[in-house]
């Protein structure tokens, strides 16, 4: 943990404030200014108080072609959290905005209906008469008995603070995008299990018919065909013509391109076949395409004994059959996969905005810091999460990464989504990004998508048409399409964006406008997708709407960047910077023709001339390839402030900093405390994807921890002893309550390794001094049989290795010590109440002592001569006057700090693949027994 | 402390005085050692260390199992099976044969009456006899005479390809239990009480043909010889197990000095007779002897003799320098001696001379210090020698290593490199100084640094 939750405003109601606020009027400077939404006590950054539900929750709706849009299920699966909200109305606001084209059916050149495989679509949009604002999922499985064998579903992410789905869109998508791909993975299979069967039945039918046919024939000696008999030759027919097309559908869902699997852990019983994806996109008369209903077929029966049925030729009614469940869609093992993902998504994405950035960014920086991340870190979960882009090192101290980072600051968009910028009326949604292909690498790709694009809408405009004429409002935040239908090379290759120039699609637009619903389309592109790579997305099915030719609508506008002059000459890093600011204007909604201009606003500090934090921390993004530096590079405003921030207080190691870190803490004690009662989530914020297990172990250690620090006066000399590498048993008869004190004292123990930390927590054998090179903190039985006598000799033998906490009669036998950095780690007046909030300040102040052993493991001249005659003693003497001056120790701190580096050059000097042997390292310091 | 412990809470009070052995605090200034490294692999007692060169040692015990250590990173580097029983004897050869590139052997004598030498090169069996009627017991290699003799109920000498060049007829069924060689081609071999003197000759029909005689046998001791030194060419001193040490010397082999019963404290007026009933022989026994050019340094009993061969007395002792028996000393380049006994322990002593006043009698230090209800040996002949004479000398306990919980067999000194020490628990543990461990470290550090082109941060 690197850091903790900022310093946050308070605002208070204005009639409390009267009351406490008379007498001693603040002169204006100091004034808060107040929040305008806020109840009492309220967290400044809960943007929406008004919401009918308690918490953020996962929906599962689908677009029912015989009851319409339906809530299927929630996560977690809880009718108070919903609360009083209604499910089904929303269901069908979400639904409404489905973007996707997915048609099945003939297209034109081809005789045999195709599946098409489409993207998901992801949008966010707000409902503000709720209070609810969606990232909104949408995706089609297949089914052979619904109509156009597909079956459109979403799965939103509802919660009542739009910032939070716009600064989470990134990650949302990606965790929704693994769930959405595990349903598809196991729809494809039973949609392919399922076209067996119907294979089977079809042929024994045929056989059947066949044989009819036949003995008619045979029967039939008038020369001519009767009736019955061109029935049946032309049911056959039919049945033959099904054949082919169910043979066609089979070969077109297994030759899948399962290019994804490579990126999800959920298909390990998939086979990879990379195969290009058929250019399917297309469209048929989506009636045409059931050409016999399976009616009576059992589904899912793996037996490969399937017996077939005779099918008949006239189809059940639409209406009569029930369709399938979810669950049946998707194979019970994908789609218990799927709750699983959206289980940890709900975790994941659980708590205030706030502290999920801030979570996103410690871990950022956290994983940045190879050398030190893992003494005091639990750096397995660092290790956890792919889509983070790989860094080049922690080296990047250097200027110009610096220059760099500056430079990429500054140029960062600014999202804010400003409502009053947007006419209430209805604007195009779609948005076109097509992009222009200058070097004209592959001209007739970008043709071929666009003219297929050009298909697709039209029937996305029949589609919409029907749902948008419900005259209630929603706003639509953003929407994007993360998944590209372009390779890579081909989307880095026409990296400017022109408007496209469909000049048919401006009519979808204006009808829209006449009807009376107003959908307010807030942005299109939240920060989150400012990422080039993902800008490079072609929206391939639905979102290729040209832009408004006049933009007097206040629509969104894409103003052709044409300024061959910068383009020409830059390399990648401006191409990017430049695409980065191309796309923040269009999220803005800015009309400003010229892009190269910068946003006045960026740059621009997170305290506002008011003093007060409006923005909270905006969410880390990793360094893009151009830049080398170990800096994040932050899109929001006060990303620029927080890593130097940081660091700076990492490297000064000043007592300011330190006292100050103090004060901090009781501020983020309240404001947690505040935000986890008043927020529109009452749920605890979990660690960012730390199990919540490890956050809660992480609480009842700070908790135990400020138990231990209160109670015992020798708090100090015990955690020394850990910090300094000394092992410390704690013994006692109790099991319970010597767990209770390793747990809390666990928080102080320098890790050794990336593995486990060496904490003990109950042994009842005597110890050997194998052990204490293992472990670092010990729980102890004390037992009054001989064997506990044996215990006991052990422990008065190897005395000099060990600090001795009895838990029973409340002692402690340990080295002295009269260092300070443990009276500020463990202060028994500390104001700080909650265990959370202990921890964060323990790991703040271990993570400098961290830094401080970094530096002083790293520095050579601290270890060798400068020049070959300097004599031993010189380098002795620096190093001490280092220690103690610049890094600000004294007395036992030396020793914590020389022991943290001692681990640091372990680590660091350590081969990869070797375990190494472990070393015990000790002094032989006299030890002292402290009494309550 | 252990009272505290027990007590649970009350005050360790009196946690040394009750001890006859002398102890140190826990502050240790002149204590190099602090860092270590358990070397874990022996499946048994850990008997033997020996050094193969500037930094290896291999390690044999009970278990049948040779292992190669690195004294510096404390990596295991072979284990060596071969032999089914435990070792009796092990000892390194390094063969710098005439043209050939010097490797680096070691044989190794176990209880399953076999013989192997082993290449430490590559960790690999080179030769192994299995010729012996009974187990051998000591090697010594003697590398004047490019040979080495095996000494079990016979003694046997070998060349250096394994042949059997010539043996003795069998001597006793106790057999040889030490060997040294003598100047002249001689051999002394200590054969339960008696001390049988060798001398090799070579045959008359063959360049590589020896002959083995015994030239003389003393019988001076009044038990069975534990311990054989040879001092230098001139001077070798054995020791047994009733406390007798006898100076020899190594060309006439003559009793130069003896000393019987220095540690004998039947005279002293403090003892009790009944406490000395109650002693037993290994009280008195001479386990180990190691020497410098002046003095012998004899482990006795619980302590520690030093014996000075001009002046032919002890200059120095610590009567109860452990709490059981000592089981090997070793002397440093500086005034340091180091012991290791059954009690686990390894203590670091320093030869100190004594400043002090000619009238104030010597051992009264020592002894008040103890206390009673200890079997003392006080106040012998030597100890009253001492009180005429000056300088004065004395054995300053400067540091003790506590790490094994059971008794500590041996140890190997590395120099600078630190001390390895086996033991009956299984464990061999390298003692390092950590201040030069942890320079190693910075060391090592900043050329990986290097190695990664990251070395960018400098003050």
């Amino acid at each position: 943990m690197i850091s903790a939750p900022d310093v946050v405003a308070f605002t208070r109601e204005e009639e409390l404030e009267d009351d406490l606020y008379r007498e001693p009027p603040l002169p204006e400077e100091y004034s808060v200014p107040l929040f305008p939404f806020a109840g009492q006590g309220a967290n400044p950054w809960a943007k929406v108080s008004g919401s009918k539900f308690t918490r953020d929750f996962i929906l599962i709706s689908e677009f029912s072609e015989q009851v319409g849009p339906q809530p299927l299920l929630t996560i977690p699966d809880d009718a108070k959290v919903s609360g009083t909200f209604d499910l089904n109305y929303f269901s069908l606001r979400i639904m409404s905005v489905d973007y996707q084209a997915s048609f099945v059916g003939h297209p034109p050149g081809s005789a045999y209906p195709k599946l098409n495989f489409v993207e998901d679509s992801k949008v966010v949009l707000g409902d503000s008469k709720e209070g609810a604002f969606a990232y909104v999922h949408h995706l089609t499985l297949y089914d052979l008995e619904a109509r156009g064998f597909v079956r459109p579903f979403c799965m939103a992410y509802i919660s009542a603070d739009e910032h939070k789905i716009m600064q989470q869109f990134q990650e949302l998508s990606a965790e929704f995008s693994k769930a959405s791909e595990c349903l598809k993975t196991g729809n494809r299979k039973a949609f392919a299990n399922e076209l067996e069967k119907k294979l089977k039945d079809l042929d024994y039918t045929r056989t059947v018919l066949h044989n009819e046919t036949e003995q008619q024939k045979k029967a039939n000696d008038k020369g001519y065909y009767t009736t019955q008999a061109i029935e049946k030759a032309n049911e056959l027919a039919s049945v033959e013509k099904s054949i082919i097309e169910h043979q066609d559908l089979l070969r077109q869902i297994r030759s899948y391109p399962y290019r994804k699997l490579k990126e999800s852990e959920f298909h390990p019983y998939e086979p990879e076949c990379a195969l290009d994806r058929a250019d399917v996109d297309g469209d048929q008369d989506p009636t045409a395409s059931d050409p016999a209903e399976p009616g009576e077929t059992h589904l899912y029966t793996h037996m490969p004994s399937y017996t077939p049925k005779l099918i008949k030729a006239k189809s059940a009614k639409c209406f009569d059959k029930k369709l399938k469940t979810l669950k049946e869609l998707c194979d019970v093992y994908f789609f218990t996969q799927t709750l699983d993902q959206l289980h940890h998504i709900e975790r994941t994405f659980r708590g205030d905005v706030c502290y999920l950035l801030t979570e996103q960014i410690s871990r950022a920086l956290l994983k940045q810091q190879s050398v030190t991340n893992f003494l005091f870190e639990d750096v397995s979960f660092l290790d956890e999460k792919p889509p983070e882009k790989p860094y080049r090192g922690c080296q990047g101290l250097g200027q110009d990464a610096v220059d760099e980072k500056c430079s990429e600051e500054s140029l960062a968009p600014k999202v804010v989504i400003s409502l009053g910028s947007y006419k209430s009326s209805v604007e195009c949604v779609p948005i076109k990004m097509e992009q222009e292909m200058e070097d004209s690498e592959e001209p007739k790709m970008s043709e071929s998508v666009m003219s297929e694009h050009q298909e697709n809408l039209d029937y996305l405009d029949a589609d919409i048409k029907g749902s948008i004429s419900s005259g209630e409002s929603i706003e639509v935040l953003g929407t994007e399409k993360s998944g590209s239908g372009l390779t890579k090379s081909e989307s880095q290759a026409s990296l400017p964006v022109i408007p496209s120039p469909q000049a048919g699609r401006s009519k979808v637009g204006s009808r829209r406008t006449v009807s009376e619903d107003s959908i307010e389309v807030l942005s299109t592109c939240p920060s989150e997708s400012l990422i080039p790579e993902d800008f490079k997305a072609s929206y391939p099915s639905a979102i290729n709407e040209e832009p408004y030719v006049d933009d007097n609508e206040g629509g969104l506008r894409f103003t052709p960047r044409l300024n061959p002059g910068v383009d020409g000459g830059q390399h990648d890093i401006s191409k990017q910077e430049s695409l980065v600011q191309v796309d923040a204007a269009c999220c803005i909604g800015k009309e400003s023709p010229n892009f190269l201009e910068p946003l006045p606003e960026l740059g621009q500090k997170p305290c506002e001339e008011d003093g007060v934090v409006r923005i909270p921390p905006q969410p880390y993004r990793p360094a893009e390839q151009g830049l080398r530096g170990g800096f994040p590079s932050h899109d929001g405003l006060s990303g620029g402030l927080l890593p130097y921030e940081l660091d700076s207080r990492y490297l000064t190691g000043s007592r300011e900093v330190s006292k100050s870190s103090l004060d901090e803490c009781s501020d983020s004690t309240s404001y947690i405390s505040s935000a986890a009662s008043t927020c529109s989530d009452r749920t605890p914020s979990p660690a960012h994807l730390a199990c919540a297990t490890g956050e809660r172990h992480r609480k009842r250690a700070g908790q135990n921890a400020l138990r231990f620090i209160r109670q015992y006066p020798f708090a100090h000399p015990a955690i020394y002893s850990l910090l300094s590498g000394r092992t410390l048993v704690v013994l006692g008869e109790d099991e319970a309550m010597v767990k209770k004190l390793v747990t809390a004292l666990s928080i102080f123990v320098p890790n050794c390794g990336v593995y486990a930390k060496p904490v003990k927590h109950w042994v009842t054998s005597p110890l050997h001094l194998v052990d204490f090179q293992k472990w670092k903190l010990i729980g102890l039985q004390r037992t009054v049989s001989p064997a506990g006598v044996n215990v006991l000799h052990a422990l008065s033998r190897y005395s000099r290795y060990l600090s001795i906490l009895d838990a029973d009669s409340k002692t402690l036998r340990c080295p002295l010590y009269k260092g300070t950095v443990v009276a500020r780690l463990a202060d028994h007046r500390t104001q700080i109440k909650r265990g959370s909030t202990y921890y964060m300040h323990v790991q703040s102040i271990l993570t400098q002592l961290c830094s401080k052993a970094f530096l002083f493991a790293f520095c050579h001249h601290l270890h060798f001569p400068i020049s070959e005659r300097e004599p031993e003693e010189s380098v002795v003497n620096r190093r001490i006057n280092f220690l103690k001056l610049q890094l600000g120790l004294a007395n036992e701190d030396i020793k914590i700090v020389q022991y943290l580096a001692e681990l640091l050059k372990l680590h660091y000097i350590q081969e990869p693949g070797q375990g190494g042997n472990p070393l015990l390292r000790f002094d032989y310091v006299p030890s002292f027994l402290y009494k309550i | 402390m252990l009272r505290w412990l027990i007590g649970g809470g009350r005050e360790p009070q009196g946690l040394a005085e009750k001890s006859s052995v002398q102890t140190i605090g826990e502050e240790q200034l002149q204590n190099p050692y602090t860092e270590l490294r358990v070397l874990k692999g022996h499946q048994d007692i850990v008997r033997f260390l020996v050094q193969i060169d500037d930094c290896r040692f291999a390690s044999a015990g009970d278990d049948g199992i040779i292992f190669l250590w690195n004294a510096q990173t404390g990596e295991k580097l072979y284990e060596l099976h071969g032999h089914t029983h435990k070792i009796t004897a092990i000892a390194p050869f390094s063969s710098s044969d005439d043209t050939e590139e010097k490797t680096d052997l070691i044989i190794s004598a176990s209880a399953d009456r076999t013989l192997i030498v082993w290449d430490c090169t590559s960790g690999r069996q080179v030769q192994k006899v299995s010729c012996f009627h009974s187990t051998v017991k000591c090697l010594t290699v003697l590398q004047r005479l490019n040979v080495w003799l095996s000494g079990g109920s016979d003694l046997c000498v070998w060349n250096r390809k394994l042949d059997l060049l010539c043996k003795t007829s069998h001597l006793t069924d106790a057999g040889i239990s030490a060997l040294v060689e003598l100047p002249k081609n001689c051999v002394a071999a200590a054969v339960g009480k008696e001390l049988i003197i060798f001398r090799l000759s070579a045959s008359k029909n063959g360049s590589e043909g020896w002959n083995v005689l015994e030239v003389k046998c003393l019988v001076d001791h009044q038990d069975n010889i534990s311990s054989l030194v040879s001092v230098n060419d001139l001077i070798f001193v054995t020791g047994s197990h009733v406390g007798e040490l006898i100076v020899w010397d190594a060309l006439d082999w003559t009793k130069r000095a003896s000393e019987c019963n220095f540690w004998d404290s039947s005279i002293h007026p403090d003892v009790q007779p009944e406490i000395k009933l109650s002693q037993s022989p290994n009280e008195t026994s001479v386990q180990h002897l190691t020497s410098n050019e002046e003095c012998v340094f004899a482990a006795v009993g619980k302590g520690i003799y030093v014996y000075n061969l001009q002046m032919k007395r002890v200059i120095a002792c610590q009567r109860a320098a452990h709490d059981s028996s000592v089981l090997h000393i070793e002397k440093l380049p500086n005034r340091q001696l180091i012991s290791c006994s059954e009690d686990g322990s390894v203590r670091i002593w320093e030869l100190r001379e004594k400043q002090q006043l000619p009238a104030e009698p010597v051992p009264t230090g020592f002894f008040n210090m103890w206390g009673f209800g200890r079997a003392n040996k006080q106040a012998n002949q030597a100890a009253k020698k001492m009180q005429e004479n000056t300088p004065m000398y004395f054995l300053e306990l400067v540091g003790d290593l506590i790490g094994h919980s059971s008794a500590v067999q041996m140890f190997l000194y590395f120099g600078e490199l630190g001390l390895a020490t086996c033991s009956a628990d299984h464990l061999i543990i390298l003692w390092k100084d950590g201040e030069r461990e942890s320079s190693l470290r910075s060391l090592a550090l900043f050329e990986k640094l290097a190695q990664n082109g990251a070395l960018q941060l400098t003050l």
